[in-house]
């Protein structure tokens, strides 16, 4: 019988089991930013621990970090302090670190793949739910607390109980319009925000294969939304493609042994599941939210739904809820719906290709009037690298402000957010309430492409019509 | 790590009703911009407790008739979201010392777990039942008995859900892993050493 790649690397990473029954399982790789982080390198501190294998330990800053002026002392204290803090930590317990005046920093799941630092079947750790990008690479990643981010710091090991394993298939062919960021919504709109809750989530099927290194972080990244603490592609060819050259990827001989590792560390072709879910592509509309969960989605030509079309109190509830605050009326199209902002960025989609692609559309195009476009690079190499290709001009001809890296405004713990009730057609993974800064804010997640067909229209918008896809 | 044993809460308890309570809204991110945990108590669901001049909304925690609970009831897939232990660590120093809900988002449940706090699950039937009996006596003692999976309210009781291994590790003090992690230090060094991390 045949094992998933999840199994494989379950086996390969347990170390002993626990007085409680769960597993002490070691993490290769630690991935720590400025937000999670102080308080963990502070009960270190105060238990006289050190950092057990500091060299398996990458931070970076990225939550805080203002992305027009990002110069420092930063105008806000609080982020002053915040930065200072992860330096010094950085420094004291001896642990690699991207500071902005590295060139290398950037949101921490863009960092990770971009310096060959995520490889297959290896463990990731963070203290942030969206380390299950990682999973991309064939990588069992997933978000921690900051108590384990103490546990994993001073021992390279946490307490944990196995997931079970869920097969996601998407076979067939993505209509036009349809990108990798409405598969996942799709996906997470079919299966509820809870439905991952235990699972590790395996996607496969020529959708996943047929897609780039880039547009299966979007997906993976995006596990969490469906309640999945992981999720994972089985590495291939383009895995190893992507990886080969980059800073921390092995080089010559040991580049070899490395690939014949990943490529055993795939699920089996009998490889058995808990659950195997069957989706086809031709179903996958471009999708927008509609509500305040990432599962509120719909297709862009839908109608919100109605109070009245719930199948239960509860959902009846929740509908309420969600249209009273996004201020939508019941049972009216989406589309049309006033944009206030538009965000093009985070870890979802702050890649090269996802600016490229926008690019391809908005060139000759302006952003409405009436909107404030923002286009943030995920890291300071994406923004290198989509400047020389003039990128940064293709966008702010369009009437998008450029900006520097950071986590901007997919959480607001920085200078970009919304105001009052504005409405955000947003490329991040949340719509919860008050989540882009704003206690009234509301967000409408889509793909950048959308989102580039929102900032033009001035209203949520189908870019298939916008852009005659 | 002796730890205490986390086997009865008991209190006064509050419903905080809604599917999906996510960690931004039971601590917003701007709060987070912090080096301690110390002082998030008063930023507990900060958004929805209160207007954007900072007066009272209505929520039941401002409802003067649920102060002082420790025990937090909710719904469907309480904690989803952001990893951020804020939330929890905001949760306890508000007051609250265990949760019951239907069910939990695994990361919040496992940092709740970490820091001793039960997160407890019921059917729908028995929340309702619970809600509607502190709604009718807002005093209420309400015990949880995380030895035998119990809730007890008056005279009324019904059997909870707990995972095992956090049932153990509540149970027996052993909800703070590191003692047990250090102690496989030897372990850790071999298995390292085998999956070629050797620095």
């Amino acid at each position: 019988m045949g094992k998933t790649l999840f199994a494989k690397v379950w086996d390969s990473h347990a170390v002993r089991t626990l007085g409680n029954g769960q597993t002490q399982f070691l993490i290769d790789t630690h991935l720590v930013h400025e937000v999670t982080s102080p308080q963990a390198f502070g009960m270190l501190r105060d238990l006289g621990l050190k950092v057990a294998y500091p060299h398996r330990t990458f931070a970076t800053v990225d939550h805080i970090v203002p992305t027009d002026v990002q110069t420092e002392p930063f105008a806000d204290p609080l982020a002053a302090e915040m930065i200072k803090a992860l330096r010094q930590n950085a420094e004291e317990f001896g642990v690699t670190y991207f500071d902005l005046s590295s060139g290398k920093q950037g949101i921490v799941h863009v960092v990770g793949p971009e310096q060959g630092i995520t490889q297959p079947g290896t463990t990731i750790a963070c203290g942030d739910s969206h380390t299950a990008t990682h999973g991309a690479f064939g990588a069992i990643a997933f978000g921690i607390g900051t108590t384990q981010v103490r546990d994993v710091l001073a021992t390279q090991t946490m307490a944990l109980s196995p997931m079970k394993v869920r097969r996601i298939n998407v076979n067939g062919k993505l209509r036009a319009g349809v990108y990798a960021k409405d598969v996942i919504l799709h996906i997470i709109r079919l299966l509820g925000a809870n439905g991952g809750i235990g699972f590790a989530y395996e996607y496969g099927g020529n959708i996943f294969d047929e897609m780039t290194m880039e547009e299966r972080m979007t997906v993976c990244n995006m596990s969490i939304e469906g309640g999945a603490r992981c999720g994972y592609v089985n590495p291939d060819e383009k895995t190893f493609e992507y990886l080969k050259g980059r800073n921390y990827s092995p080089k010559g001989a040991e580049w070899d042994a490395a690939v014949a590792q990943w490529r055993a560390v795939a699920s089996d072709a009998d490889a058995v599941y808990d659950d195997v879910i069957e989706i086809k592509a031709e179903d996958i509309p471009p999708t927008v939210t509609w509500g305040v969960s990432p599962d509120q989605a719909i297709a862009v030509t839908e109608n919100v739904p109605a109070p009245e079309d719930a199948k239960t109190d509860a959902q009846r509830t929740s509908i309420t809820e969600a249209l009273t605050y996004m201020k939508l009326p019941a049972g009216k199209p989406i589309k049309g719906t006033k944009v206030d902002v538009a965000f093009i960025g985070s870890c979802t989609n702050g890649r090269l290709s996802d600016f490229r692609e926008v690019a391809k559309f908005i060139k000759g195009k302006k952003v409405s009037p009436s909107v404030k476009a923002i286009a943030v690079p995920g890291s300071q190499i994406v923004d290198v690298l989509a400047r020389q290709e003039g990128l940064d001009k293709v966008f702010t001809e369009a009437g998008f402000e450029w900006r520097g890296a950071g986590c901007s405004m997919c959480l607001a713990m920085n200078p970009d957010k919304l105001i009052g009730d504005q409405l955000c057609a947003s490329s991040s993974n949340r719509n919860f309430k008050g989540r882009q800064g704003s206690p009234t804010g509301r967000t409408v997640l889509m793909s950048p492409v959308m989102v580039a067909a929102a900032a033009i229209e001035g209203t949520v918008a189908d870019a298939r019509e916008v852009f005659g896809l | 790590m002796a730890l205490a044993k986390i086997t009865q809460i008991s209190g006064t308890a509050v419903h905080v009703p809604g599917n999906d309570i996510d960690t931004d809204r039971i601590i917003p991110a701007r709060f987070m911009k912090c080096v301690t945990f110390d002082g998030l108590g008063e930023f507990a669901f900060y958004d929805v407790r209160k207007n954007e001049d900072g007066t009272d909304r209505a929520h039941p925690l401002n409802d003067p008739r649920f102060k002082g609970a420790s025990v937090l009831i909710s719904d469907n897939n309480f904690g989803c979201g952001s990893s951020r232990e804020h939330a929890p660590q905001a949760l306890y120093r508000f007051g609250f010392r265990a949760v019951i809900a239907e069910s939990f988002a695994e990361i919040f449940f496992g940092n709740c777990t970490t820091l001793g706090i039960p997160c407890v699950t019921a059917s729908a039937t028995d929340i309702k039942a619970l809600s509607a009996a502190i709604e009718a006596d807002p005093k209420l003692e309400v015990n949880i008995d995380v030895s035998a999976l119990t809730v007890t309210f008056g005279a009324n009781s019904f059997k909870v859900g707990l995972p095992k291994s956090a049932h153990e590790a509540l149970t027996t003090g052993h909800w703070d892993a590191i003692g047990e992690l250090l102690e496989g230090k030897d372990a850790v060094a071999e298995k390292m050493k085998a999956l070629g991390w050797a620095a």
